[in-house]
């Protein structure tokens, strides 16, 4: 589905991305792990062309990334980063529906789309009509996942999601996101730095540190086939209260 | 026609028309006293309401009042008209000057009987001695010492033309004009150059020598009118007539000292003059010393209004239309940014007069033309800022997701980014509009009119009423405009953006 082929990416003297190959089947939930500034969120928005690589290529769906199809490919790619990345001029519902407005989709289709995304994000129809600054974090982030899905894409990309909830909020989203997942049969590409979400979302962990792959696999294999004595203290140190979720 | 002359119109209909006729004058004192005498003797017709805008501006600004009709007559000069305003090389005759101003629906009329040009002068005793007449005659005297002003000194057609024509070989010394009668009396010089209508012929006892090669061009002193005045205004215009040669050179060069040294006022002057029964209760032309309630209120507050805000909006409205799309420009490209800003800001360094001066050089008129292209230039600045940092500002996660969506950068630009930055593009030209507002009195110096006219009136006649009757209303629109600009921002900036901040 997707495929970064050495890529890499230097801002000034600093390698926030070694050179990298690595690929995303379909239909699968891949979580990018790691500290701040491992390169995990530059790998991510490189796949929608946030971040040009200065090297390599990216290839989505059979078609390499130019300026070209660079829409195209976004449009079949939802996106959500912390917080929703909800634009606060607009409501809610003009948030959700505002790329497909741009694209001249039916009224029709438009509140038949918005009617099944607010079930499926738990969202009230009265919440939809506010701007977000009059929204919870909660309901924030479900709108954002709303917007994200509104078209359909059959990939999703989430950085740090459920980063900004209260542990609450946080924990049920994570149950919800996780069914919606399941029943969507999305591609989906997470980061997070949290090693309980990653482990809890996963079907496939890439744990990065300074701007490189250092281990990839099921979390099995973190924990019992470690790459190196990094990945062991990592797992040591994110383990303890949070992998007891599922 | 020029489009400051159609902006005019279009602000002063009130002046295009009606039963008033406004005599201009020069922002000297001859002018003023000559604008004196035409309005009195045209308020003694009694054929219309008569309003003398005095001292309005230099040449070129009372020439465009004239051509806008914003003036229905002055008093001006042949040569002045034929070389400073009709860029003539050479002087002209009256037929020929009134076959040419015709074109523009002007005429020149009522010649009053004097010169006004430079002469050579030398002490009456002295000359006498001597057996000087004419300018000629002093070749015959090398040793004669020669005080020239600096104008007369450095003037292509000044002492270097003149020495020429003459065969003269003298010492000169450079000398201000203000001292040039002065030094003469006090034998420090035995020769000058003088203005024939000066205050000071009077009271210094000074032969002017006969030009008697022709060499100065005639400034004969006459009407400058509307083409269709006379036909308009017929018994105000047989009383002009009467003027034709009734001041002579001595005559006015009396009354500008009865002015300049004895500090009589211009219409007492000029009421000398006209020396008339004119009835008490014609108003006077101009109120000298009005309260200050009188003159702030008065009867061209609206026109003033108009003009004031009619210079703010034709400078405003281009500046946000050119400014905007700017400061998006810079917003998105670092190196056009360099650029914009420097340049934006550098314009903004130039001092107001400096600018005004330069564009008129450079549009060749004065008037609104080059007043609301200072002012757009003005303007500028405020709204390419706070455009570009408005944009630049936004959040990266709002611009990426804005990206992220797919949007194409056009929609991108107008969905998103415009509107967010809209509160600080508000701000920018919220500032540029109360800078304009103050900025816009300045105009009144190149004759654009709006509440500027009374300061500058009320600085050149020493008149703090006046002055204060144009800089308060200037303040007030200024308060005013603010307000507007909140209450546009009602309109312009989101809903979503209004909320009150939670905490």
């Amino acid at each position: 589905m997707i495929s970064l082929e050495n890529v890499s990416k230097a801002y000034g003297a600093r390698l926030a991305l070694q050179p990298a190959t690595i690929g995303f089947s379909r239909g699968r939930t891949t979580v990018l792990i790691g500290p701040s500034g491992c390169g995990k969120s530059t790998l991510l928005r490189m796949i929608v062309g946030l971040v040009r690589p200065d090297t390599g290529r990216v290839v989505v769906g059979g078609e390499t990334l130019t300026a070209a199809n660079l829409e195209r490919v976004r449009h079949a790619a939802g996106y959500m980063i912390q917080d929703g990345g909800l634009f606060p001029h607009l409501t809610a519902r003009d948030n959700v529906t505002l790329l497909a407005r741009h694209l001249r989709k039916s009224a029709a289709f438009i509140d038949e789309r918005v009617r099944e995304l607010s079930t499926l994000a738990g969202i009230p129809a009265d919440a939809l009509t506010r701007y977000p600054q009059q929204l919870s974090g909660g309901q924030r982030q479900r709108v954002g996942l709303m917007r994200a899905l509104m078209l359909d894409p059959p990939l999703l990309l989430l950085d740090e999601p459920l980063g900004a909830l209260d542990p609450v909020t946080r924990y049920e989203l994570q149950n919800e996101l996780k069914s919606i997942f399941a029943r969507l049969a999305k591609t989906v590409v997470m980061v997070t730095h949290d090693m309980g979400e990653a482990a809890y979302f996963a079907d496939e962990l890439v744990l990065m540190r300074e701007g490189r792959v250092v281990q990839r696999g099921a979390l099995d294999d973190f924990t019992e086939r470690p790459a190196d004595a990094y990945v062991g203290d990592f797992m040591r140190a994110q383990r303890a209260p949070t992998v007891q979720i599922p | 026609m020029r489009p400051h002359v159609l902006l005019l119109l279009i602000l002063v209909p009130a002046l295009a028309s009606g039963q008033t006729i406004d005599v201009g004058s020069k922002r000297f004192t001859e002018s003023y006293i000559l604008g004196e005498i035409l309005t009195q003797t045209l308020q003694e017709a009694g054929e219309a309401r008569v309003t003398h805008q005095q001292g309005l501006g230099n040449t070129a600004i009372v020439f465009a009042a004239l051509k806008a009709g914003s003036i229905d007559l002055y008093a001006e000069y042949t040569g002045t008209i034929a070389f400073e305003l009709l860029n003539r090389k050479a002087p002209a005759d009256l037929p020929s000057l009134e076959r040419e101003l015709a074109g523009h629906g002007l005429g020149v009329a009522i010649p009053l009987g004097f010169s006004n040009t430079y002469a050579i002068a030398m002490p009456e005793k002295r000359a006498a001695e001597l057996g000087i007449v004419r300018i000629s005659d002093l070749a015959r005297h090398p040793g004669l010492r020669f005080g020239l002003s600096q104008e007369f000194l450095n003037r292509k057609d000044g002492w270097r033309a003149l020495k020429a024509a003459y065969g003269l070989s003298h010492d000169v010394r450079g000398l201000d004009h203000g001292l040039a009668y002065e030094a003469l009396a006090a034998q420090q010089v035995d020769v000058i150059d003088v203005y024939s209508t000066d205050a000071k012929i009077t009271r210094y006892s000074v032969r002017q020598l006969e030009d008697d090669r022709a060499f100065f061009p005639p400034y004969e002193a006459l009407v400058f009118h509307r083409l269709d005045f006379p036909r308009r205004y017929p018994r105000s215009w047989a009383a002009l007539s009467t003027l034709e040669g009734r001041i002579d050179a001595r005559t006015m060069a009396r009354m500008n000292a009865e002015v300049e040294l004895s500090g009589r006022s211009f219409s007492d002057v000029a009421r000398g003059f006209v020396g008339s029964a004119r009835a008490a209760g014609t108003p006077a032309a101009t109120p000298e010393a009005s309260s200050f309630l009188g003159v702030l209120f008065g009867p061209d507050l609206w026109r003033l209004t108009l003009e004031h805000l009619g210079l703010v909006l034709a400078s405003l409205v281009p500046a946000i239309v050119i400014g905007v799309p700017l400061g998006t420009w810079a917003a998105h490209s670092p190196r056009a940014s360099h650029w914009i800003m420097a340049i934006v800001g550098l314009v903004q360094t130039v001092p107001a007069l400096a600018l005004l001066a330069f564009l008129i050089t450079l549009m060749g008129t004065i008037g609104a033309a080059p007043a609301v292209v200072a002012l757009f230039v003005y303007a500028l600045l405020p709204i390419v800022r706070n455009t570009a940092s408005g944009i630049m500002d936004l959040p990266l996660p709002l611009r990426e997701s804005a990206q992220a969506l797919g949007l194409p950068r056009r929609a991108r630009l107008v969905r998103i980014e415009l509107p967010l930055a809209s509160r600080s593009i508000v701000a920018g030209a919220k500032t540029s509009a109360v800078i304009g507002v103050g900025t816009a009195t300045i105009a009144a110096f190149i004759g654009a009119g709006g509440y500027g006219e009374r300061i500058v009136a009320g600085l050149a006649v020493n008149d703090t009423a006046m002055l204060l009757a144009g800089a308060i209303p200037a303040a007030a629109l200024a308060l005013i405009v603010q307000w507007g600009f909140d209450a546009l921002e009602r309109l312009v900036v989101p809903a979503g953006l209004r909320l009150p901040q939670e905490s």
